[in-house]
């Protein structure tokens, strides 16, 4: 059998003829296309695909003129995370970090980032964390942001002062479900503004959302709230969306940002609010099918994210990292599936940034 | 994930001139294409060689702006920003707080 080798989904390498990449191929794009109500990829968009796969080479890569920036999202948690965040487990300075992404990593920006990585845990901390800003600040020349997940769940019990609504749903008290939920996207745009503009007051470039909506739609409203605020303190400031997946979950069902429902929003939907409430760039994030080949998800994920690029007004710099963008689900990623994916991003969906 | 994202399509930060196209799609909301376009004029060069290495580490070291190999003098830090604020017209927050604090 001739064959091609790829990988699926989890990172385990298989081979797959031309018909079956193919027919993956056209089976990714649908799926998107039937989910979001977006256009498929046109034919020579699917031939530079199966291109992309069928490389025998191990690493590829866009054409010269055709690089993008490349942002970070968890800071130097990459060096010094347990695995529970991918990291490398070394206990290596924060600046040391910083200054190693930007002269030894290429990186083009790069932020500081709390251990937990979330709004909340930084409130107590946050003179800790304006050092650390004020004195990386002084040696970097990179755009330098400050980095943390809105991570709402944070507010419900046990962790949080608001009852949580998944127990409250299993008990049918929908609408004190739904009140928690309304209660913690207030608090959570509240922590937001206190936290971004301290960091920002400290010298941070910018602030980083990532993994907004993680914890669903009142995760989504607070933190669009609170980038709303944040931008009206600090009309300069540069401010990073990036999502959770491809659709917004309605743990609430209806809770609305701007008079529109966010649960179900797709990625070419959630970019209009992200806009709407003064983001600079904006992260789509679609999250990889273990049980499908490299071309099905990475053929779905060209299809949500190029359709989010057309209808964007300001740079959307998609997210890459293990699980996302077509990226197998696996803690080392495959370097060949990690770089097919981002040629295809980029020549295909022409993201602003990775 | 920072190596194979860098080696596919990543300008390199300060190996080319990727923190400069960054700040114009953050201070401007540019898109890629226009960020990239804009840099290239302030530096007087093309959307191609802004990407590379060879061309950028000499001229980064003329124009004060930063370099990843540690050069004695050559400004690091505010320094550098400052440099690179004059060079691109635009306004970095930490340059102005230093200036805030220095009264200058």
């Amino acid at each position: 059998m001739k064959g091609f080798y790829t990988r699926m989904g989890d990172g385990k390498r298989v081979i797959m003829t031309k018909e079956q990449i193919i027919n993956d191929i056209h089976a990714g794009i649908a799926d998107a296309a039937d989910m979001a109500g977006v256009p498929d990829l046109k034919a020579d968009e699917v031939d530079l695909l199966f291109e992309i796969i069928s490389d025998k080479n191990r690493i590829v890569g866009v054409e010269p003129g055709k690089e993008v920036v490349l942002t970070y999202d968890i800071g130097q948690l990459d060096f010094t995370g347990d695995n529970g965040n991918s990291g490398n487990g070394i206990d290596v300075g924060r600046r040391e970090s910083a200054l190693l992404h930007e002269r030894a990593l290429g990186g083009d920006t790069f932020e500081l980032a709390h251990a937990d990585y979330s709004i909340k845990p930084v409130k107590p901390i946050i003179s800790n964390e304006m050092q650390a800003m004020e004195e990386i600040q002084s040696e970097i020349i990179i755009p330098f942001f400050y980095g943390a997940m809105p991570n709402s769940g944070l507010y419900y019990a046990p962790d949080g002062p608001y009852g949580n609504p998944a127990d409250l749903m299993r008990e049918f008290k929908i609408e004190e479900a739904m009140q928690a939920a309304e209660f913690t996207a207030e608090h959570l745009a509240r922590d937001i503004e206190y936290v971004s503009t301290r960091m920002v007051a400290a010298g941070a470039d910018g602030f980083n959302f990532d993994t907004t909506a993680s914890a669903g739609d009142a995760d989504f409203v607070g933190t669009l709230k609170g980038v709303e605020m944040l931008r009206k303190a600090c009309p300069k400031t540069y401010i990073m969306v990036g999502m959770a997946g491809e659709s917004v979950m309605g743990i609430h069902g209806s809770i609305e940002y701007k008079g529109e429902v966010v649960a179900g929003k797709y990625p070419h939907q959630q970019v209009k609010l992200a806009e709407k409430a003064g983001a600079n760039v904006f992260g789509p994030v679609v999250n990889t099918n273990t049980s499908k080949s490299l071309a099905w998800n990475m053929s779905r994920s060209v299809t949500f994210v190029k359709e989010c690029i057309r209808v964007a007004k300001i740079p959307c710099h998609v997210n890459m990292g293990m699980g996302v963008g077509g990226i197998p689900m696996w803690e080392t990623a495959p370097n060949d599936a990690v770089t097919r994916c981002n040629k295809a991003m980029v020549e295909i969906a022409k993201v602003d940034g990775v | 994930m920072a190596v194979p994202h860098f080696m596919a399509s990543g300008m390199g930060g300060i190996r080319s001139a990727g923190d400069l196209v960054a700040r114009m799609q953050f201070s401007k909301n540019m898109k890629i294409d226009k960020a990239k376009e804009y840099v290239a004029k302030k530096l007087g060069l093309s959307t191609l060689e802004i990407a590379d290495e060879h061309i950028m580490r000499e001229l980064r070291e003329e124009l004060k702006i930063g370099v990843i190999t540690g050069v004695p003098n050559a400004p690091r830090g505010i320094a550098a920003k400052m440099n690179i604020e004059r060079l691109i017209d635009t306004k970095i927050n930490s340059c102005e707080l230093f200036r805030e604090v220095t009264k200058r």
